[in-house]
């Protein structure tokens, strides 16, 4: 029996259309990039919330609300701080979101280290106790840590919410620093203490630099965490001391600012450009590979 | 916690050879490194979720004090007053996470395989909304979704608002305020975290095995069948569990998006806490969901079948 | 190149390496088994053996990033068995090279110049670097060089800082064959112009015995022999390197008498000899030696009486390779022997079942003891065994 050795139909949508149908029938069209077109309508979902803020940031409301457009006016971006308490509260979340950042940073990484370079008893137990928060609904670890609070009598406030912030950033560092860490080939360590470089100039010279870019990523992950976290905060926070996703919580009810959207667009700007220049920094290095 | 490793073990381009052993020294060296985190995690972590559990077990009220009566009748309680509570809860993080896969597979697909040049742009666009404040995007689809917007009339002109009435989907003829914006909303918040593993999946792949594929014949839907889609299941399996999870107990796009009609757990949970203030059912309640999650994860996890995971 | 007085605290200092009954046991398993050793300064060294057999682990002794169960190392008279690697004046070209892909081929040259704090780092590390030729690529990064420019920035991160001893953990495995070749002459060039010790590990025994004054053929943690490369080729003490270095047919045979500087075996039926010198057992069962190219094939009926010679062989496979012709001959006792025949005066090719004999120089085969294994050591599909 003769095998048909001529080569059936690949996968790429490209080459699924047989050579001699060149019609652009719409058809046909749809189902050869079904794929690229669904993905089209996803990045619409993504990112029309995204637009939408940015838009309403230049509308000027009737009323409390910012939920219809009514005139563009450029009022809120000249007075962001002018809806009462919203710097406050910008500020307060900045506050905790760097501390908490710092903090779990080190205390992560230092568990990381010691996850991926040292054998020890209780290796898969210290995991476990790590990974758990990362499963835990937000609500129950902050309901559990008001539970905490109230029977030791902690007042809530500015330092209950960062400890809690820095309990849950913890976990998102250890797993971000361990996956840099453990691609980094230990040979390059032996071959600089090969290469006369005392433990500690190897860490700093080698493992350290190598690793920056994972400890970097995680802080950044940790960073916007913090200062978008509702819930947990929400527990374990008092009248006076209100971040800022609890103000925007709050004016839902109360009256939506349209300074929430410039403060939006700016973070969203921010993120835009934090991980584009990442990006473009390491497609020029590559670029020079060439 | 497989599925975590799973993540883990995706971010990692290269095994690495393990450490050598000629380090005698240094034997305490590890213990010292995880010393202050493992505190911090035990005394915020581990020891609230043992208050949790106590507290869930006291009587008492909050100007008498409460004290342990292993109480476990507070359980059934709570349960029985709030089964519906639970159950739309996870009937909502499950739509949304089945949306999400849905949605997610073919945007991740779509950059893994067809976006060239433009990758790196498209992961940033992916990405990039995660670190925006989601309450404030959140309230935006309170604009998407109201009733004289654009989204609204569209689809009242197709007739799918009079499909989701019919179904009972939506309450009246607003889609704001309903379980579909909630569920929405939910895949809306998730997506990245389905997206991303599944990313991360999808690149490992390597082209050559479709083209093998191919060359033995089979079309392109069961080359997906057959061979994308299962090598792809690690990062299936730890896109649903991020986002399934937090899902479950998640209530700000209940509360923002939704009604009185489409309370999740969570926000029982909140309220019992902060306002009524009765400690016991609240915790109650939040072990439930706990514990619920933990069966169901390892429930899943079984099925999608360790191997695919190591 | 101008030798450069180096400035520092005897790094170069010199002296043969000397390993004394080192041992390394990785909890039961032994990798190194009381092994000696002596590299004389200045040679190069070659620790050959199949994967698994201890030469990596060795070397990683001798560099400091493994500590030795038992035994001790020396360099002259410097006692280095417990010093840490950053304190010895060894260097290592690792097998993937270990280049630090955040530095320019520049800094990663000049690493362990700067760690020992040297003057005129610029200085050295542009002579080294015009010494391998990649005085252009000072400024790219590791990962934008090919795998053979890699490996010669590896080298020269090495070199330029003067060792007593170089290590090189087979650094040409990763080269295509052509650039393996160039790099055997062009190391071996080096480390004349250069005249430091260098360690070569390696599993190839060609690459071996091009490049190396001295072998030690390892297996198994243990030294089978140690000694020039014509000496173990021509002259292999064990089956297992008999096997390893080239190829061998080993027949099995009985000793009937020794007269004189010969021995005479008994070859099933036949009868051989092997000179004294080159038979490592005198008496009883002994197992007989004869590398492929040292046979003959025998088509005519004329007495050989030069040779020893077995008839009854039976051609069963040949190969026309150019400047051989290869063939796999069966001989009466079941045993398939190997033979290249040079194609120096003719190009015949004889077709499979010819009928054969096959004769050899007794001065040219060796004798080894017939209690070892007589695969030991060869290929999976050189189907050398004694029967």
């Amino acid at each position: 029996m003769a095998l048909d050795t001529s080569s059936p139909s690949r996968v790429s949508a490209k080459s699924a259309a047989p050579v001699f149908q060149k019609s652009r029938n719409p058809l046909v069209w749809i189902r050869e990039h079904i794929i690229s077109i669904m993905a089209f309508f996803a990045f619409v979902y993504l990112l029309l919330p995204n637009a939408v803020v940015i838009l309403f940031s230049f509308n000027k409301p009737n009323g409390r609300f910012n939920y219809q457009w009514s005139a563009f006016s450029l009022d809120a971006w000249k007075n962001i701080c002018g809806a009462p308490g919203i710097c406050e509260s910008l500020t307060l979340s900045l506050k905790i979101a760097f501390l908490s950042t710092l903090m779990a940073t080190i205390l992560g990484t230092m568990i990381a280290f010691a996850l991926i370079r040292h054998r020890f008893w209780g290796r898969s137990g210290t995991n476990l106790i790590i990974f758990l928060p990362m499963a835990t609904p937000e609500v129950v670890m902050g309901s559990s840590l008001l539970t905490l609070f109230v029977n030791i009598g902690i007042p809530l406030g500015f330092w209950t919410i960062l400890i809690a912030h820095i309990m849950f950033c913890v976990s998102f560092v250890v797993v971000t620093v361990k996956a840099r860490l453990a691609s980094l080939d230990p040979r390059l360590e032996q071959a600089a203490a090969d290469l006369y470089a005392t433990e500690a100039q190897t860490f700093w010279r080698i493992t350290f630099p190598l690793v920056a870019p994972g400890i970097g990523a995680a802080a950044l992950l940790s960073f916007s965490l913090s200062f978008d976290d509702y819930i947990i905060t929400n527990f374990n926070a008092s009248p006076a001391s209100v971040t800022f996703p609890m103000y925007v919580w709050g004016s839902a009810t109360r009256g939506t600012p349209v300074q929430i959207n410039v403060i939006g667009t700016i973070m969203f700007l921010l993120a835009v450009v934090i991980v584009g220049v990442g990006q473009l920094i390491s497609m020029s290095r590559r670029r020079a590979l060439k | 916690m497989s599925a975590f490793a799973t993540l883990e073990r995706m971010e990692e381009p290269h095994p690495a050879p393990p450490p050598s052993s000629g380090r005698q020294r240094g034997r305490l060296t590890p213990y010292i490194l995880l010393l202050p985190g493992m505190l911090w995690l035990a005394l915020f972590f581990l020891v609230p979720m043992i208050f949790l559990v106590s507290q869930s077990l006291q009587t008492g009220s909050v100007e008498d004090g409460y004290s342990v009566t292993w109480a476990f009748s507070t359980y059934a309680d709570a349960i029985s007053t709030y089964w519906v509570q639970f159950v739309r809860s996870f009937a909502y993080a499950f739509l949304a996470t089945a949306a999400a896969l849905l949605i997610a597979y073919p945007l991740a697909y779509a950059i893994a395989f067809k976006a060239g040049k433009w990758k790196n742009i498209l992961l940033v666009l992916v990405i990039a909304p995660f670190f925006t404040s989601f309450l404030i995007r959140t309230l935006a689809w309170q604009t998407i979704l109201q009733s004289d917007g654009l989204v609204v009339t569209v689809l009242d002109k197709l007739g799918i608002i009079q499909v989701l009435q019919w179904l009972q989907f939506i309450p009246n003829d607003q889609l704001i305020h309903s379980p579909v914006a909630v569920v929405t909303g939910l895949t809306y918040n998730f997506l990245p975290f389905m997206t991303l593993p599944l990313y991360a999946s999808l690149e490992r792949l390597d082209p050559r095995l479709l083209e093998a594929g191919g060359d033995l014949y089979a079309t392109p839907w069961t080359a997906f069948r057959k061979i994308t889609f299962p090598l792809s299941l690690p990062g299936v399996v730890a896109g649903t569990l991020l986002t399934f999870i937090p899902a479950a107990g998640d209530y700000i796009n209940s509360h923002l998006l939704g009604s009185t009609k489409t309370t999740m757990i969570g926000q029982v949970i909140d309220g019992q806490f902060l306002r009524v203030l009765n400690y016991p059912v609240a915790a109650a309640l939040s072990v439930t969901l706990m514990a619920s999650i933990v069966v169901l994860v390892a429930v899943y996890i079984r099925r999608a079948g360790t191997e695919e995971l190591v | 190149m101008s030798q450069q007085a180096t400035e520092n605290d005897g790094q170069s200092a010199g002296g043969d390496l000397k390993l004394t009954r080192v041992t390394k046991d990785f909890g039961g398993f032994k990798a190194v088994d009381d092994i000696d050793l002596t590299i004389p300064q200045g040679s190069f060294f070659a620790l050959l053996g199949p994967s698994g057999c201890g030469k990596t682990t060795t070397l990683r002794m001798v560099a400091g990033l493994e500590h030795p169960t038992a035994g001790s190392i020396h360099i002259g008279s410097q006692d280095i068995t417990g010093t840490k690697p950053y304190k010895r004046p060894v260097n290592t070209v690792f097998q993937s090279y270990a280049l630090f892909p955040h530095m320019d081929i520049f800094e990663n040259v000049a690493f362990g110049l700067r760690r020992r704090r040297s003057k005129s780092v610029k200085q050295q590390v542009d002579d080294i670097l015009e010494l391998v030729e990649l005085t252009a690529l000072a400024k790219r990064r590791p990962q934008q060089l090919s795998g053979g420019q890699q490996q010669r920035v590896a080298l020269a991160r090495a070199i330029v800082n003067r060792p007593g001893v170089l290590l090189l953990d087979e650094p040409l495995g990763a080269l295509d064959l052509k650039l393996r070749r160039q790099m055997q002459v062009e190391l071996k060039q080096i480390q004349t112009e250069v005249g430091l010790t260098f360690v070569h590990v390696t599993h190839d025994q060609e690459e071996a015995m091009t490049m190396a004054d001295t072998i030690a053929v390892m297996n198994s943690g243990r030294i089978e022999q140690l000694g020039a490369p014509v000496e173990l080729y021509d002259a292999p003490r064990t089956t297992f390197v008999a096997n390893f270095l080239g190829q061998s047919n080993l027949v099995k045979g009985t000793v009937t008498s020794t007269t004189g500087d010969r021995l005479t075996v008994d070859l099933h039926g036949t009868t051989g000899s092997v000179l004294r010198s080159r038979a490592a057992v005198s008496s009883g069962q002994i197992l007989v030696g004869i590398r492929p190219e040292k046979l003959h094939v025998i088509t005519d009926t004329e007495p050989h009486p030069e040779l020893d010679v077995v008839p009854g062989g039976v051609i069963i496979d040949a190969s026309f390779i150019g400047v051989s012709t290869q063939y796999l001959v069966r001989m009466p006792w079941g045993q398939e022997l190997v033979v290249f025949e040079q194609n120096r005066e003719s190009t015949r090719v004889l077709s499979k079942g010819t009928k054969v004999a096959l004769g050899w120089n007794p001065e040219h085969s060796f004798g080894l003891s017939a209690d070892q294994d007589a695969a030991a050591g060869a290929m999976v599909d050189a189907e050398a065994v004694a029967s």
